[in-house]
């Protein structure tokens, strides 16, 4: 089953694993699986309508899913999920 | 290597001249636009850069470009090498503005602001950021020697 690369900010959330298994064949379908098993991660990862939040970047095996198909996006069985905060600020 | 996110270390943040001076240049050749860059801090002391592209060209904000941010911070963790995450401010003070703070979302990276407000002395200044509490680390920096 696909792995999930998950940051340090959302370790709280995986006992401080920094890589879960979780079933699926989308994006969609894993974070499901994940959120079920690590019911925290639902809040810090998702908007309430489902969609990823806007400062999480989310790639299936190196490629960013906003360039693919999002949250439909597909994924092998070993396939890879890293999620990863977007980095910005800046002096504005 | 975890670094420790219980608490904010306030050591110092040591900084080899030749990496200060890469920083302050970088800061330079894109001015008045902010630039932005991952480092990794070897368990030697060395520290490797990461260049990356501000996606937004902005004199005010910076965004890193996604795949370039994963690249290189999959690198330093696998490398076990301590984050730093730096930009520059090109027109005002190397403190955390209230974007930076609102958006920090890496609570084991020292950040790095690097100012350019003075042209004639740039200056870079360390943070912590957690949880919206901002903590600064003194910067040491290193002479490197002339070979």
């Amino acid at each position: 089953m696909p792995t999930v690369r998950i940051p340090t900010v959302l370790r709280k959330h995986t006992a401080g694993e920094a890589k879960v298994a979780a079933p699926g064949s989308t994006v969609r379908e894993v974070f499901d699986a994940l959120i079920a098993t690590h019911p925290g991660l639902g809040e810090d990862l998702l908007e309430d309508d489902g969609a990823v939040r806007g400062f999480i970047n989310v790639y299936v095996d190196d490629e960013d899913i906003r360039y693919v198909s999002g949250i439909d996006t597909p994924v092998e069985d070993d396939g890879e999920i890293a999620i990863m905060p977007a980095v910005a600020g800046g002096a504005g | 290597m975890e670094s420790d996110t219980s608490a904010a270390s306030t050591a110092p943040f040591r900084i080899d001249r030749s990496t200060w001076d890469v920083l302050v240049e970088r800061a330079r050749s894109d001015f008045p636009y902010e630039v932005c860059g991952l480092l990794g801090t070897h368990g030697d002391g060395t520290i490797e850069h990461f260049p990356i592209d501000n996606v937004e060209r902005s004199m005010t904000y910076y965004v890193m470009d996604g795949k370039q941010l994963l690249r290189a911070m999959r690198t330093i963790e696998d490398a076990g090498a301590e984050l730093a995450i730096y930009h520059s401010h090109t027109h005002t003070q190397a403190y955390p503005s209230a974007t930076d703070i609102s958006l920090a979302a890496y609570p084991e990276a020292t950040y790095l602001i690097v100012t350019l407000q003075d042209r004639d002395a740039p200056d870079i200044r360390a943070f912590r950021i957690l949880e919206g509490v901002v903590t600064e680390r003194p910067v040491h920096l290193l002479d490197t020697k002339v070979a």
